[in-house]
């Protein structure tokens, strides 16, 4: 087949993912985020299924395919034992390994979430780590939040933690010697690469656009054309 | 709901839980915004059922988060995953437990594949010796946190001080139970009561007094879709979401939420605040909105522990109503105190959803 398809049917997502689809439409019905967006499951899968290496790429540098939530509902109630959010996760990775992913709106955000989850990964070994997190870029989390926020050490003090301190406990400075394991394991097994691609794709659109790279992040980060839904 | 016919499905879907010896790998989500509800599983296991829970300062993220945004590649989630199992080996245990639900989803999803692509597991082993020399067995059980206090439920009843009853009527609270969706939407056989009728958390609230509440989006997504809510752009997909399950359940008036997932009683009261600052719209009673609660909270608030030891102030939808129609006993001045007392700022005030105090 082309080369396009032949990578993603490499991706055991893939080859778990989609079996045979029979179109019933049933992954779009429960579907939270084709509720939301201008988005249908149904149609992804076809478009890969038909193993069309033009509309492959065309998918790979679209909006849609960042549209999920990998609620992985849609695994649940396919009548075939489908997961399309697993294929959306193949789909996904292809679109920043062959650096599709700055084509799209939606896609380029993946350099905000390389440097903040990404690199939070790896600096403490915590997805999310308190002291980066500021209420100016969540309003949304109200004002205990914000409370909380502002009397970090008192609160973790005081509920249990163990913020920043040794040995076991709730957000306990994670050991060097364990944030070095975790960075041989990226650097080996292909995290390192993704984020250099995701960085460097990202620097190439930048400039591209006109922007300086701090003007390029507000912009992904916060920017919606309203044309998604 | 026709309560006969979810039983025979139930019986479908019953899992293998060990009560104690348990390796304990904690969620970066609940650490940073409900830290109590770890220090009261703890609590409860150990010091209350005299439990084995053992944890290390060694274990990291799994990078679950990092995965399902899509910026960590499958090969890397399941060598760190791998690093957790070898935490687990080197320790001498066998039984896994996780804080969190996107962990847990993974774990399966992991163990699952390695099974249909064996090769794929002996390079993850490869790949873990090279970067740093572990080895590891695979876990004989996998559980969720919350799988563990199902099984010791009606121990925590029998020790129970308090029932998840209206002291004024004498009638059960009416409870919306929200499994979240990485519990057992895609391995139903790995959740107690499989996917469709879940009943971890259906469970502790019937040995509790309380009644669940059935209600049409009782299996929707909170709202988080990850993405859809890291990146501020992506929000109202969130909001839009949570919104959808509270128009849902409003007409059922229930009188708590119980939840299972790190995410989602963030989502569900958070965003309670954000839906009455936009539209002036409150659910639940009063204007106080609906509660929302991890399991552990609920566990502690059965077994009498002091309100503010469980977190229920870090809540932005206040408790309070709810611990008052239980009969909850709970200091008002203590509630924003730091450790000993120790006084610290008040939060402020939401323009239109009311709180206490």
């Amino acid at each position: 087949m082309g080369r396009l398809y032949d990578k993603l049917s490499a991706d055991v997502r893939y080859r778990e993912g989609l079996r045979a689809c029979i179109h019933c439409g049933t992954c779009t019905a429960i579907c939270p985020a084709a509720e939301f967006y201008n988005y249908d499951p149904r149609k992804i899968v076809n478009i890969v299924q038909n193993k069309d290496e033009d509309r492959i790429e065309d998918l790979l540098k679209s909006e849609t395919i960042w549209y999920c939530g990998e609620c992985m509902s849609c695994v649940t109630r396919c009548p075939r034992d489908n997961a399309p959010g697993l294929v959306i996760i193949a789909l996904r990775s292809l679109s920043q390994d062959e650096g599709y992913f700055t084509e799209s709106e939606k896609g380029r955000q993946q350099l905000a979430l390389k440097r903040t989850i990404g690199e939070w990964i790896l600096k403490y070994g915590y997805c999310v780590y308190p002291r980066h997190l500021s209420f100016e870029l969540h309003p949304e989390a109200g004002p205990v939040w914000k409370w909380e926020q502002e009397n970090l050490d008192d609160v973790f003090e005081r509920l249990g933690g163990n913020l920043d301190g040794k040995g076991p406990g709730i957000l306990r400075k994670i050991p060097d010697e364990s944030l070095d394991e975790l960075k041989r394991i990226f650097d080996l097994t292909g995290a390192t690469e993704r984020f250099e691609k995701i960085e460097k794709a990202s620097a190439e659109k930048a400039a591209e656009m006109g922007l300086e790279d701090s003007e390029y992040f507000v912009k992904i980060y916060n920017e919606n054309s309203g044309e998604h839904s | 709901m026709i309560y006969e016919g979810k039983k025979r499905i139930w019986k479908d879907y019953q899992k293998e839980i060990p009560s104690d010896q348990y390796f304990y790998v904690r969620s970066c989500i609940r650490q940073n915004f409900f830290p109590g509800s770890e220090v009261t599983f703890l609590r409860i296991m150990r010091d209350e059922l005299g439990k084995v829970i053992y944890e290390t300062e060694f274990h990291t993220s799994c990078s679950g988060i990092g995965y399902h945004t899509d910026i960590v590649p499958m090969e890397t989630t399941m060598t760190v995953v791998a690093r957790q199992f070898a935490l687990m080996t080197e320790a001498g245990y066998e039984n896994y437990a996780a804080s969190c639900i996107t962990s847990f989803g993974l774990y399966c999803e992991i163990l699952e594949t390695w099974k249909h692509f064996p090769e794929l597991e002996q390079k993850i082993r490869k790949n873990l010796k090279e970067a740093t020399g572990r080895e590891f067995k695979k876990p004989k059980y996998v559980a969720h946190a919350s799988d563990i206090i199902y099984k010791v439920r009606n121990e925590i009843a029998a020790r129970g001080k308090y029932r998840l009853v209206n002291r004024h009527t004498g009638k059960p609270l009416r409870v919306v139970e929200h499994i979240g969706c990485h519990y057992a939407k895609m391995f139903p056989h790995k959740g107690v009561g499989g996917a469709e009728y879940p009943y971890v958390l259906a469970g502790m609230v019937e040995s509790w007094g309380g009644e669940v509440v059935d209600y049409p989006e009782r299996r929707h997504c909170c709202g988080f879709g990850f993405r859809q809510y890291l990146v501020r752009a992506n929000r109202g997909y969130s909001i839009a979401n949570t919104h959808k399950k509270f128009e849902s359940m409003a007409p059922f008036k229930p009188d708590m939420i119980i939840t299972n997932c790190p995410g989602c009683p963030y989502f569900l009261d958070r965003w309670q605040y954000t839906i009455a600052e936009m539209e002036d719209k409150t659910y639940g009673e009063n204007g106080y909105g609906i509660p929302v609660f991890t399991y552990e909270e609920v566990a502690g608030m059965i077994l009498g522990y002091n309100p503010w030891d469980l977190g229920l102030q870090v809540h932005q939808v206040s408790a309070e109503p709810l611990l008052d129609k239980i009969g909850i006993p709970y200091d008002p001045a203590a509630k924003y105190k730091g450790l000993n007392n120790k006084d610290i700022d008040k939060p402020g005030k939401p323009t239109y959803m009311k709180t206490v105090p």
